[in-house]
């Protein structure tokens, strides 16, 4: 595999982007068709989350994961690669982050 | 309890002591407890023993016998040569200087960097990895800089998953720049041939089945390195205080007879790891084994299984009689999640460690793949994890898309 199968690793792993609020960004960032929150849950919760709910939005549309859990940052990127899915974005909370995951199939 | 001892698998945090050490370190009780420095016969036979054993570790590390002092442990030995290095070519026209690392060095080579970086300003490059866990030599080799980097840093063999390092390009890299190279063999030394190229090099006695409180830093008489701290004479003014002998002739002692059982010892446990790796993705649904398959540690496996919590899996394990070691945050002191595994990008929950001591059996192996599914169902159960969602087939199981 190489590393521009792995969207997102790197950027979410090891610095997030700056969060949304930004003008210019706004408009590139896709509006999720669902939020999970799993704000104070610990990993592998957000993730198990994830994978139950995202057939939940049609195929091309956007979940957002709200976690707060530090391994969230790794596993939700991680997760999107194993299991074939686009994973769009991390930004930051006021506490934890905003994931946005788009479904592919 | 030998079905517990045959099913500890936990041997990259401490190899169990070898035999041979365990004889030499009886024995240097008795003859090595004097002090070394002194000129008296009980303190000569105490020097005359710790000269053996340093002979013994520069001959198996490739470098002079006094280019070598023990230390108290693998980390200390880490600690003083980023310190001291670096603190020897800090200058008022150099300043507080520049320390380049991977990603996924040991926590000791990462304190160590961090802490000069608050104490005396000094920058940090933390540079990364691929997917295997392998430095990316080309970001490394753009990170050490002739004019302003003091210290590099890159493990032999990385010790969560095993991925051999490039030391050889990187060392021709520092020597390019004119910076010299600490390659920490704490994960390899033992189990591999030390690699060449060196400046600095630490490494851990009980990792290759040695006694803890013994570690082993080199520095090469052309490398400027200054003590740190407060310093004596002893271990060529490296290491300050009394020197635990016995402790490093048994370490020594573990070395030389771990090198001369490693044409078999290897072969063993790379047939050993071989096996988990090709059976766990099959065993296991959404799991995913990671490291480079051929070009790594022989002993070190390590894994993740989607949807398990990495306590919950090590607590099971060890109820099951298999002692295992975990990246995952909930196993960490810190709560944090492995910096190794992050930095690959690869998934840290319901993640194992297994690393095979000297003489694992095939029975243990076949004990630990037959113990392992059930344990991983029972625990998506009580999660509730639904049957997960599975890309459209290629072909590929989970474990070819990254492994």
């Amino acid at each position: 595999m190489t590393p521009s199968q792995r969207p997102g690793i790197r950027r979410s792993a090891l610095g997030l982007r700056p969060p949304a609020a930004s003008v210019a960004s706004a408009e590139l960032v896709p509006q999720p068709s669902l939020t999970l929150d799993a704000l104070g849950k610990k990993c592998p919760i957000p993730i198990i989350m994830l994978a139950d709910r995202i057939r939940d939005v049609p195929i091309g549309q956007v979940i957002e994961v709200l976690a707060d859990d530090p391994a969230a940052k790794t596993d939700l990127p991680a997760w999107c690669t194993l299991k074939s899915q686009e994973f769009v974005r991390a930004a930051d909370l006021p506490v934890g982050w905003s994931f946005l995951i788009r479904r592919t199939y | 309890m030998a079905a517990g001892d045959a099913w500890y698998f936990d041997a990259a945090s401490a190899e169990p002591l070898h035999p041979s050490g365990r004889d030499a370190l009886l024995t240097a009780l008795d003859d090595g407890w004097a002090d070394p420095a002194r000129l008296h016969r009980d303190g000569r036979r105490a020097q005359l023993l710790l000269d053996q054993a340093r002979e013994a570790v520069a001959a198996e590390i490739g470098c002079h016998p006094d280019e070598v002092s023990f230390t108290g442990s693998g980390t200390q030995a880490v600690h003083l040569a980023v310190l001291g290095a670096v603190q020897a070519r800090q200058s008022a026209s150099r300043g507080p200087g520049h320390v380049v690392t991977s990603a996924v060095e040991h926590s000791a080579v990462l304190n160590a960097a961090d802490w000069l970086h608050r104490v005396t300003g000094t920058a940090v490059s933390s540079t990364g990895v691929d997917h295997l866990g392998r430095a990316d030599i080309g970001e490394f080799a753009a990170a050490v800089r002739r004019d302003r980097t003091l210290l590099a840093c890159l493990q032999s063999a990385n010790h969560e998953v095993g991925t051999l390092q490039p030391v050889a390009a990187a060392a021709a890299e520092c020597q390019r720049a004119s910076v010299p190279l600490l390659v920490d063999a704490g994960a390899s030394a033992g189990r591999l041939p030390v690699p060449g190229g060196w400046s600095l090099l630490a490494a851990s006695a009980r990792k290759w089945g040695g006694p803890a409180g013994v570690g082993v830093l080199a520095v090469r008489r052309s490398t400027r390195w200054r003590p740190p701290f407060p310093s004596d004479d002893r271990e060529g003014r490296r290491v300050p205080g009394f020197p635990n002998v016995p402790g490093v002739l048994a370490a020594a002692a573990s070395l030389t007879a771990v090198i001369t059982e490693r044409a078999t010892s290897d072969t063993a446990l790379r047939a050993l790891v071989a096996r988990i790796r090709a059976a766990v993705p099959r065993l296991v649904p959404d799991s995913v084994v990671y490291g480079d398959p051929d070009d790594r540690l022989p002993h070190v496996v390590t894994f993740s299984c989607l949807y398990v919590d990495g306590e919950a899996l090590v607590t099971e394990l060890d109820r099951a009689g298999f002692s295992v070691s975990s990246g995952s945050a909930c196993v960490a002191d810190t709560r944090q999640p492995s910096h190794v595994l992050a930095a690959m990008g690869a998934l840290t929950h319901g993640n194992v460690r297994v690393s095979l001591p000297r003489g694992a059996s095939d029975q243990a192996v076949s004990a630990f793949l037959e113990a392992l599914p059930p344990i991983v169902a029972a625990i998506r159960q009580t999660v509730r994890a639904r049957p997960a969602s599975n890309p459209p087939s290629t072909g590929k199981s989970s474990a070819e898309v990254t492994a």
